[in-house]
């Protein structure tokens, strides 16, 4: 589609023809920003068990990015307000009663499903010039631009930064609710505060993957760092290699084979849990149960 | 507005839609499987888009892929209930694995190909024939049976796994055959409010019905009262004002109802445990 050669065995030229357009560098900066961010927050929202609240917020791209082009907006502006605007109203309604998952499930349910609602009422409303909905739903790395991979950076180190600051009361948080709440940490704001940046993270990671595809960097690779090792730090610095690895390779097979990027980044995602789980049961045989990340015992099922 | 057949077909299947997403959707929140349900939809997509890619009926594929996703969630899972994580990667897996399909079928037909995407995302009720609207109803009101027949021993299984087992319940078989049956309702509905819009209809009347009351079956008729009547209403809404399509004055309307039962319990009531066991 792009280039018309295919992948050879020099991987010199590979790499010459990979950057010899500007677009394809900005892709791959852009794609490794939203991989470092959604590989680090997707880490705390695997901890936390927040996957679906996740995905709701990554679908809030959908109207988001309609609702910006009925005002003649930018789509990341459209994101970024869906996404928090999302965060805030799931956040407010669920509230200290975690421990209710049923009805944490459908707020975020219904909130999801209003939302895509209101995407699609604005997109019939622009009567329909939006062809290209599947670039919002799946992805596209054409056409990023300077300016966006700026923004980009920007908003992924206010994000981390935020993180870095809140992160050990959250991990707190995380593990054991009761607990850090009796010692005094603020659990609700904490729990409010992490929806936001996951908003922001989400609507990011939209931009390269679409709304739908979210989820190959901001789950699979948390979720295989934290079966590979127990060991925090080492475990989310894992994890956002595993999401630059995953999305480097998923943008060249991209550019050689000019398939959807989406399709590429999802599967390789996919296969990296795989590995991950198929070593650790591995593991786990050989040499009895190893040491498990806080937390995450618990999801493999009952003991 | 009768007058009109594409209406009366709307009608017809759309009622039964509502009628198996509210009996169904009552028990996906009260196991807190929304997401799993969220997984199912979306997982129609991609089965309509692999239908259509080897040209086969859009409906095979829909009931093909959510069925399917439905037993790998149910067997994978612990206690026929897979975990966040899972289902997350897993579908994400199958969604990417739509949008394949969906450049292999773009790559095949020129023409149409976003109208077919749209359709299966965002639905279509008013472009039922009757043949399919009459089919719809048909496998509508079997999924309905269906759960009413095995609602009480789901009901115990859910709220006491334990308790459940002990007395000889078979949880585990159970469910997964909820997990297949939250399947065929999201290929179901699909067709009526489209993959991305059927989680409201699952969650929103359900989760409305269980902030009301905390006394099961009543809980179970409401919420199913409560899909038929988003369903109803937002069909004569978008009859009424053209610019607004159906499937968003459904979902509008189901929202709107868990929204208002949400103001009206502020704390919401426990199931009561008792009267499911005896």
């Amino acid at each position: 589609m792009l280039a018309g050669t295919g992948l050879s065995p020099d991987l010199v030229s590979d790499f010459k023809a990979l950057t010899a357009y500007p677009f394809m560098v900005n892709a791959f900066e852009a794609g490794t920003i939203v991989a470092v961010m959604a590989g680090v927050i997707g880490w705390f929202m695997v901890l936390r068990r927040q996957t679906f609240a996740g995905h709701t917020l990554s679908l809030m791209a959908f109207p988001g990015a309609s609702a910006a082009l009925l005002l003649g907006l930018s789509a990341a502006a459209g994101f970024f307000v869906f996404s928090t605007a999302a965060a805030l109203v799931i956040g407010a309604a669920v509230g200290r009663s975690r421990s209710n998952r049923g009805q944490e499930s459908a707020v975020t349910g219904s909130v999801q499903a209003f939302g895509l609602a209101c995407g699609f009422l604005f997109l019939s409303l622009y009567s329909g010039v939006l062809a290209n909905y599947e670039t919002l739903l799946f992805g596209s790395f054409l056409g990023i631009t300077t300016s966006q991979v700026r923004v980009l950076a920007l908003v992924a180190v206010v994000a981390l930064a935020a993180l870095a600051f809140a992160g050990r009361p959250l991990l707190f948080a995380s593990v054991d609710e009761g607990v850090a709440r009796a010692r005094g940490v603020p659990a609700t704001a904490l729990g409010l505060g992490f929806l936001v940046l996951l908003g922001l993270a989400v609507a990011e990671t939209a931009q390269i993957t679409g709304a739908l595809l979210v989820f190959a960097l901001l789950v699979a690779p948390p979720a295989s760092a934290q079966l590979i090792t127990p060991r925090i730090g080492l475990s989310i610095a894992l994890s956002a290699l595993i999401g630059v690895l995953i999305t480097w390779v998923g943008l060249a097979l991209a550019y050689f084979y000019g398939d959807p990027v989406g399709f590429y980044i999802t599967t390789l995602a996919f296969a990296c849990y795989v590995i991950a789980r198929v070593a650790r049961a591995l593991r786990d045989r050989a040499g009895g149960r190893g040491p498990v990340l806080l937390g995450t015992r618990a999801a493999e099922g009952p003991a | 507005m009768f007058a009109h057949e594409f209406f009366r077909n709307a009608l017809l299947a759309g009622t039964f839609v509502a009628l198996a997403c509210g009996a169904v959707g009552y028990f996906v929140v009260l196991r807190a499987q929304v997401f799993a349900g969220d997984a199912l939809s979306h997982v129609a997509f991609t089965g309509a888009l692999a239908a259509a890619a080897a040209g086969l009926d859009t409906r095979i594929g829909l009931f093909g892929a959510t069925i399917a996703l439905a037993l790998v969630l149910g067997v994978l899972g612990p206690r026929a209930g897979a975990d966040d994580v899972t289902i997350g990667i897993v579908f994400a897996w199958i969604l990417g694995l739509g949008v394949f399909f969906l450049a292999v079928f773009s790559a095949g037909s020129s023409g149409g190909n976003g109208l077919l995407g749209a359709r299966a995302l965002f639905g279509s009720i008013f472009g039922l024939g009757s043949s399919e609207a009459r089919l719809a109803a048909i496998v509508g009101a079997l999924i309905l049976v269906a759960v009413v027949a095995i609602a009480r021993p789901l009901l115990f299984a859910t709220l006491d796994p334990l308790v459940a087992a002990a007395r000889g319940v078979p949880v585990r078989a159970l469910g997964i055959g909820f997990l297949v049956l939250v399947g065929a309702t999201a290929a179901e509905a699909t067709q009526a409010v489209g993959a991305l819009l059927l989680l409201g209809l699952l969650a929103a009347p359900a989760g409305a019905a269980q902030r009301l009351t905390s006394r099961p079956y009543l809980a179970l008729a409401l919420s199913t009262a409560f899909a038929v009547a988003a369903m109803w209403i937002g069909l004569a809404l978008s009859y009424a004002v053209a610019a607004l399509p159906p499937s968003t004055a459904i979902i509008a309307t189901a929202t709107a109802i868990y929204l208002l039962a949400f103001g009206l319990t502020v704390r919401p009531p426990r199931v009561r445990t008792s009267e499911a066991a005896n």
